[in-house]
């Protein structure tokens, strides 16, 4: 069966409506000419009435209900009435139920110039939200933390259990891996600088005190940014989405106390251990550089055991415990606001390691200047 | 009116080696609106599922035009699935996308048509399941209701030959649920497409289905097929005729 181009025609009636002729086939894979044609001719059209005569309509798809549709939707803001004839029977049928319902008009706000973005008053604007919104959520986590202090709050322990083992021996592998590497790192950065001076044995002090007091805990909090932050938001944003927050709340229950108490406690838990564990495998990595270098491990041992002070390993665990807390508020505060959509729990994930780690180091920078002002 | 459009020949369908239904063997003809029926963990989803190739059956064959399905090639099972629509029973929009984007994708597969054509065929589909002027909304931004009726406008985006309705009216208020209901009524008449939809609402059974079959939890297979309203009065399956005329005598034998 050959095609014919569809096309159509605007006729006056003698009588006192015009004709939109239509011909050929409207099926897919022909060209037809545009809409925009058809609304300028409109647009200059007295008659009150539009008659559609499809008596030379050809075969037809979706590309002609959609015409239709356009012209139907043209003929009611021009208050010109819009009837049909010679139609398919389908035709009529899809145009009626296409038609029963008036079109929703979106609403008029118009989206903003560009440079919006860039105002002062915005970023200040929305900082203020952010700040109002972390104060509104440390809040609710302090009463329910203060609840539980009461044993009175909705926490499963089995949870709790559940977000320590992901949170701890799940971990394990790969806080081996970043502490012994950066335990060396540490190794020969000091040791190219003290070789000059013939001082390498110090390098064991450099390790012991650069791991207990500074990169232990960070670097596991790093790792756990990433791997268990980012997982707390996934979970719940993805909760958020299945209207399972809402469930909770509804049965009366502090998606708080519930949700975020056991993961923030399971993190502060596991931190410190994970922090002890990850200072010892960066030591063992220094001692692995500097037995290369020369330095028996028994010197290395000898003069790591001087330079271990109570207080070092004690300044690292504070700031492991900090540092446990702020990545769990970091996952949990954006998972409780994610949106509902799944590209809103991606960009819960995201925002939740970004978050985390600009605390992190906001508050290492801060321990550190309390710490030399106490001159611990 | 015997023109089998789909044919399901001695289906047995499994989870490992629990076995849900067994013995399937029914036609769906062209143009029927057909529904699946059944008490809640029957197998229904799990039949519709393998209908759409999402699983394989254990034993059985089920034919499209007399062609086999379970037997043809990863590409040729595609190109039969190009001439369906699907909603799935927790709705499967794209909630990353507008409901025009969600219309748009299979139009943007499978077709040729022009951006400014698309867009003028994503207005139209909305607007025949009732949507005109949502195209920018996102799914989590409209009701539930709405959210079927978007899917739908995403099933019906590629002109389908057969439509497939997991539970449609599921979470509906009855007047929502009669409205979708004369909505898949009329795009049925208007289109001719074959219906093969999965519900357990009485008022949609007998509002539109011109055929049926019941499947059993408990003998794990089909106990009855034909008209629904013939079913109700003249079924010899006592637990057929209950499920239809809405009594409760058989709920507890039916899950033993
Ligand atoms: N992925 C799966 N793995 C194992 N078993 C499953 C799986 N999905 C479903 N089942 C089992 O198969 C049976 C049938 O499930 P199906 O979802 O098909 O029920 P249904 O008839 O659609 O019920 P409903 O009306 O509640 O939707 C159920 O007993 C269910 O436990
Ligand atoms: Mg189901």
């Amino acid at each position: 069966m050959s095609q014919l181009p569809p096309g159509f025609d605007l006729l006056t009636d003698d009588r006192d409506s015009a004709v939109l002729q239509l011909t050929g086939d409207w099926i897919q894979g022909q060209t037809h000419r545009d809409f925009q044609v058809l609304k300028d001719e409109l647009c200059c059209l007295t008659a009150p009435e539009l008659v559609v005569d499809g008596s030379r309509l050809g075969r037809w798809d979706s590309i002609l209900m959609a015409f239709l549709l356009q012209s139907y939707n043209q003929c009611q803001e021009d208050n010109i009435r819009f009837t049909t004839r010679n139609l398919p029977d389908g035709v009529n049928q899809l145009l009626d139920v296409a038609t029963a319902v008036p079109p929703h008009a979106p609403s008029a706000a118009s989206s903003p110039p560009w440079y919006n973005a860039l105002s002062p008053a915005r970023l200040v604007n929305e900082l203020r939200h952010h700040g109002r919104e972390a104060l509104a959520f440390l809040g609710e986590l302090s009463i329910a933390l203060w609840r539980l202090a009461l044993g009175r709050a909705n926490t499963r322990f089995s949870d709790f259990r559940q977000f320590c083992y992901q949170a701890g021996p799940d971990a394990f592998a790969i806080i081996s891996l970043t502490s012994v590497l950066v335990g060396m790192i540490l190794a020969y950065l000091g040791a190219v600088q003290l070789q000059q001076f013939g001082a390498e044995i110090y390098v064991a002090d450099l390790v012991v005190i650069g791991m207990l007091r500074e990169m232990g805990a960070l670097m596991a909090a790093i790792v756990m940014a990433g791997r268990t932050g980012a997982a707390y938001a996934a979970q719940l944003g993805t909760m958020q989405g299945n209207e399972e927050i809402d469930a909770i709340s509804t049965m009366g229950v502090s998606p708080m106390e519930f949700l975020v108490v056991p993961r923030l406690l399971a993190l502060v838990v596991m931190m410190p251990l994970l922090t002890l564990y990850a200072n010892l495998l960066g030591i063992i990595g220094g001692g692995i550089v500097a037995g290369g270098m020369g330095i028996a491990p028994l010197m290395f041992i000898s003069e790591g055991e001087s330079a271990l002070g109570m207080h070092h390993l004690i300044v690292g665990l504070i700031k492991s415990v900090v540092f446990g807390l702020l990545i769990a508020v970091a996952g949990c505060r954006s998972g409780i606001n994610s949106g509902r959509s799944s590209a809103a729990v991606g960009q819960a994930a995201t925002e939740a390691v970004v978050t985390a780690i600009v605390y992190l180091i906001v508050a290492d920078a801060a321990i550190n200047i309390i710490c030399q002002q106490l001159e611990i | 009116m015997s023109d089998p459009h789909i044919q399901i020949r001695n289906l047995t369908m499994a989870y490992g080696s629990r076995v849900i239904q067994q013995d399937l063997d029914f036609d769906i003809n062209r143009g029927d609106i057909f529904v699946i029926m059944g008490g809640s963990g029957c197998g229904k989803s799990t039949l519709l599922k393998h209908m759409l190739g999402l699983l394989q059956p254990r034993q059985g064959d089920i034919l499209y035009n007399n062609e086999s399905f379970v037997n043809a090639s990863p590409k040729q099972q595609d190109s039969m699935r190009q001439r369906w629509g699907i909603t799935y029973q927790s709705g499967g929009l794209f909630s990353a996308m507008t409901l025009a984007e969600n219309v748009n994708l299979p139009l943007q597969l499978y077709t040729s048509y022009s951006d400014a054509d698309r867009a003028d065929i994503i207005a139209y589909k909305l607007a025949l399941v009732g949507l005109a002027g949502y195209q920018e909304y996102y799914p989590s931004e409209i009701s539930g209701g709405m959210r079927k009726r978007a899917a739908l406008a995403r099933a019906i985006a590629l002109e389908p030959e057969i439509l497939f309705f997991d539970e449609p009216s599921a979470g509906l208020d009855p007047i929502s649920s009669c409205l979708l209901d004369d909505l898949i009524e009329q795009l049925h008449d208007s289109t001719g497409a074959t219906v093969v939809m999965v519900t357990h609402e009485l008022p949609s059974i007998f509002g539109i289905a011109t055929n049926s079959v019941y499947l059993d939890a408990s003998s794990k297979t089909m106990i009855a097929y034909g008209d629904p309203k013939q079913l109700r009065d003249h079924s010899d399956q006592p637990v057929v005729r209950q499920f239809l005329a809405r009594e409760s005598g058989s709920l507890q034998e039916e899950q033993v």
